[in-house]
């Protein structure tokens, strides 16, 4: 593995473990609001400061991190397993299925996704607690976001269907489902993992963006996407610079997952 | 050197103080595109704004005093108990298109303005009861109108009347207002230009405006709008976020007012709507006046105030601002933040904590959601507050932000919801304005709208009260009536008023005769008199 790569995993472990570890490592709750220090700077007490209601900065980045890094992998891995599905019944099967399966994916691609999480979210039911709500983000989000990746599993399977192993299969027998799953889908492996780790800053991103809409992670929770609606305002990202630690988190994280992916793999 | 220093002040000063009521183009932001140019369909802000700037009225609400003017009309008359006003009409005044001004065209207004046809918001103002609007023109400068039944305020209500001319060609476009539109870009702006016909003079008998152009532009982005003012593309923003308007504060103090309690206020309220897809005992507790009222002492709106608004708010006190200097009743407080009383209210009530949890006296948690639109940061900030301070008590609130069709859906049409946090602007002094609020039978009776008859005594008595206050002329009749209704709505909180923000603004250095004020259009309410200092760097030799 070049250093390179040793660097960014290393990284990503530390973010991993810091997050996981946040119970620990936070100073004080999330949510609680330390009313008479609101937007206070670092100090001892507050060490990346306060937010705009008094909470502390550096327990909601951890508790943050921790929903926006366990739950993007999931969002990816539901995507990754849709685009799996689609993509590689329609490109093994070919023709109409082929027409069909990658119209649907074109459609999806086309339809415009705020306008429809912002339907999803509107159709839910009220009384969800803050933690169902982002998983019911999530998982919107890794529903909605199959489309691109399934082109790409679609290709590859194409690629496979007359492939002589593939025919060698079927002269013996072989139906069709059981080809798709034991004989197509394993050499697309390094394909869908590839679309997998993509997937994950895709959706952390998503997440973020849907946060500055105001509708991502339900408060009290904090998310990279709702502790990025601080920077907002134009001026306090520039006096108070530690406003920018969950966008330097998110832009190293990212980084850090391009990083770490084989350049074989990516698209 | 200092000499020359100071001589090339003072002439700086001389030359701006000779050109400063001279031409200029002002430049300020609309956060949405208007929707008509139309003053008889206006119904958005930015409309509001435009017929503002552009319309004649025959009677002004001077915005600083609150007082009425004569405008138009040189004066009038209220008559037979408010089912009649007769206007005498200034003469020799003449639409931006060279057209004259005429009774015939008050009578012409009019008659669109209560087209059922046109079903203008305006007009809604005046209908009073079922029945035909009579206008008669005696000669070019007096018209009598008749309504069907008594109208509370009737006089007010002319303010928003902006008169069309009844034979230009050019239609609503032709004004009698200091502006008139010139120019328009969908989506980029909207150009109005000096009416070389207005009517009104200044002290030294100059014509007024001294404007050349008013530039709107379109910008919904907010920092963007702040922004640019600093950079001194834009002159003016009303209406300003304290957020923003403590980072302009920080760019310099004089380029921020606040010019105290405006007429907006935050607002929440539970459904009580009996046929809502809301659990039975839910509705219970949202029916219970003890309930409310805990849940209204449980809230700090100090807090609130000091936090979320930066200290540019008020506790609420009721549906009046105390910006609204008549109509306010002075006699009520804000409700008192006081979780321990609230807690004994509670348990009075058969409500207990266990485990940290308030449990009632079934043994459901208390548990429920509250909405409010995204993306309206100060509104999200007061309910997460809000979640804190319950929290003290056991109850668990659930935030949920929607966006704002999905939210007026549910609040108006499904009812599926618990309950609702949002903002309320009272455009209108008048309480008659507010009577689509009141009325039971109102379908913006928020808490339960459109009650066949009153499900509640004091709703009962609201309406009566309302009533009254709409069919009687005298204003101290009235506000006694009026001040009788905040105390039944204090006393039984279909409404939990949290906060009135400040009427804060931004204006460039540049901008003269600025004197704004907590009622709408903020800064350019004397838009007449504003003229636009040039820039030093611009008049120096």
């Amino acid at each position: 593995m070049k250093p390179r790569r040793q660097f960014a995993v290393g990284i990503l472990i530390l973010v991993f473990l810091a997050s996981l570890m946040a119970n620990q490592l936070a100073p004080v709750s999330y949510s609680h609001q330390f009313r008479e220090s609101a937007n206070a700077p670092p100090s001892h007490e507050f060490p990346l400061g306060t937010d705009d209601l008094g909470r502390d900065r550096l327990s909601r980045l951890l508790y943050g991190s921790r929903i926006s890094l366990l739950l993007a992998p999931v969002a990816a891995l539901i995507a990754t397993a849709l685009a799996a599905l689609v993509g590689g019944t329609a490109g093994y099967l070919g023709g109409w299925w082929e027409r069909v399966g990658m119209g649907f994916s074109d459609l999806f691609m086309s339809l415009p996704w705020l306008f429809l999480l912002l339907t999803f979210r509107a159709m839910l039911p009220l009384n969800v607690s803050p933690l169902a709500s982002v998983i019911i983000t999530f998982t919107l989000l890794g529903l909605l976001g199959w489309a691109a990746a399934a082109r790409v599993v679609c290709a590859g399977a194409r690629a496979l269907r007359n492939s002589e192993f593939v025919l060698q299969a079927r002269t013996h027998g072989c139906g069709d489902f059981r080809l798709l799953i034991w004989h197509v889908l394993p050499p697309l492996k390094p394909v869908l993992y590839a679309q997998f780790w993509i997937s994950i800053p895709v959706f952390i991103l998503s997440e973020a963006n849907l946060g500055v809409l105001g509708l991502g992670v339900a408060e009290p929770l904090p998310s990279w996407g709702n502790l990025l609606r601080d920077l907002e305002n134009y001026r306090a990202a520039l006096t108070s610079p530690w406003l920018l630690a969950p966008l330097f988190l998110l832009v190293l994280v990212v980084a850090c997952f391009q990083t770490v992916l084989p350049e074989e793999d990516l698209p | 050197m200092r000499r020359g220093f100071y001589l090339s002040v003072l002439f700086g000063l001389f030359i701006s103080n000779s050109f400063a009521q001279q031409g200029g183009e002002l430049r300020f932001c609309l956060r949405s595109e208007p929707k008509t140019f139309d003053p008889i369909l206006v119904a958005d802000d930015s409309s509001e704004t435009i017929r503002y700037l552009t319309g004649g009225v025959l009677i002004r609400v001077n915005r600083l005093t609150q007082k009425l003017e004569p405008e138009l009309a040189v004066s009038w008359k209220v008559l037979a108990g408010g089912r009649r006003i007769d206007f005498e009409l200034r003469e020799h005044i003449y639409f931006s298109d060279g057209t004259r001004f005429s009774a015939e065209d008050v009578a012409f207004t009019m008659n669109k303005l209560l087209d059922p046809a046109l079903h203008s918001p305006t007009g809604d103002s005046f209908r009073s009861a079922p029945g035909p609007v009579k206008t008669e023109v005696y000669g070019t400068s007096r018209v009598s109108i008749t309504f069907p039944a008594p109208v509370g305020g009737l006089e007010k209500l002319f303010d928003q009347v902006a008169i069309l001319s009844s034979h230009s060609p050019q239609a609503e476009m032709a004004v009698l207002g200091p502006f008139y539109v010139a120019q328009k870009k969908p989506g980029s702006y909207v150009l109005l230009r000096r009416n070389p016909r207005y009517w009104k003079r200044d002290e030294k008998g100059r014509s007024l405006p001294y404007l050349d152009s008013i530039r709107l532009e379109i910008q919904q982005n907010r920092t963007t709008e702040a922004l640019r003012l600093t950079r001194g593309e834009i002159h003016l923003i009303s209406n300003l976020d304290p957020e923003l308007f403590d980072v302009l504060s920080a760019e310099s103090t004089t380029l921020v007012r606040d010019a105290g309690p405006s007429l907006e206020g935050e607002q929440m309220w539970f459904n009580q709507v009996l046929n809502s897809p809301v659990p039975g005992y839910k509705k219970g507790w949202f029916r219970s006046k003890t309930f409310r009222r805990a849940i209204s002492e449980s809230i700090n709106r100090e807090d609130i105030c000091r936090v979320v608004h930066r200290g540019h708010a008020r506790p609420a006190v009721g549906p009046v601002s105390p910006a609204n200097q008549f109509w306010f009743n002075r006699t009520l407080q804000p409700r008192d933040f006081n979780p321990q009383d609230a807690l004994q209210r509670l348990e009075r009530e058969g409500f207990r904590r266990e485990a940290g949890m308030l449990r009632d006296r079934e043994g459901n948690p208390v548990e429920f959601s509250l909405i409010t639109n995204s993306g309206n940061k100060p509104r999200e900030r007061m309910a997460v507050m809000i979640q804190q301070d319950l929290s003290q008590l056991g109850i668990r609130l659930n935030i949920v932000t929607l966006d704002f069709s999905s939210l007026i859906d549910r609040i108006t049409q499904t009812f599926d919801y618990e309950a609702c946090l949002l903002g309320l602007v009272n455009v209108d002094l008048d309480p008659n304005a507010q009577m689509n609020i009141w009325l039971s039978s109102a379908s913006n009776h928020q808490w339960n709208p459109s009650q066949k008859t009153p499900e509640t005594n004091w709703e009962a008595e609201i309406d009566r009260l309302m009533r009254a206050q709409a069919s009687e002329t005298d204003a101290i009749k009235r506000k006694s009536y009026f001040d009788r209704v905040q105390e039944i709505v204090w006393e039984e909180e279909p409404f939990l008023y949290l906060i009135n923000k400040n009427a804060l603004s931004a204006t460039s250095p540049n901008l003269r005769n600025v004197t704004p004020v907590v009622l709408r259009p903020q800064v350019c309410w004397n838009v007449e008199r504003l003229s636009i200092l040039p820039e030093i760097s611009e008049i120096r030799p």
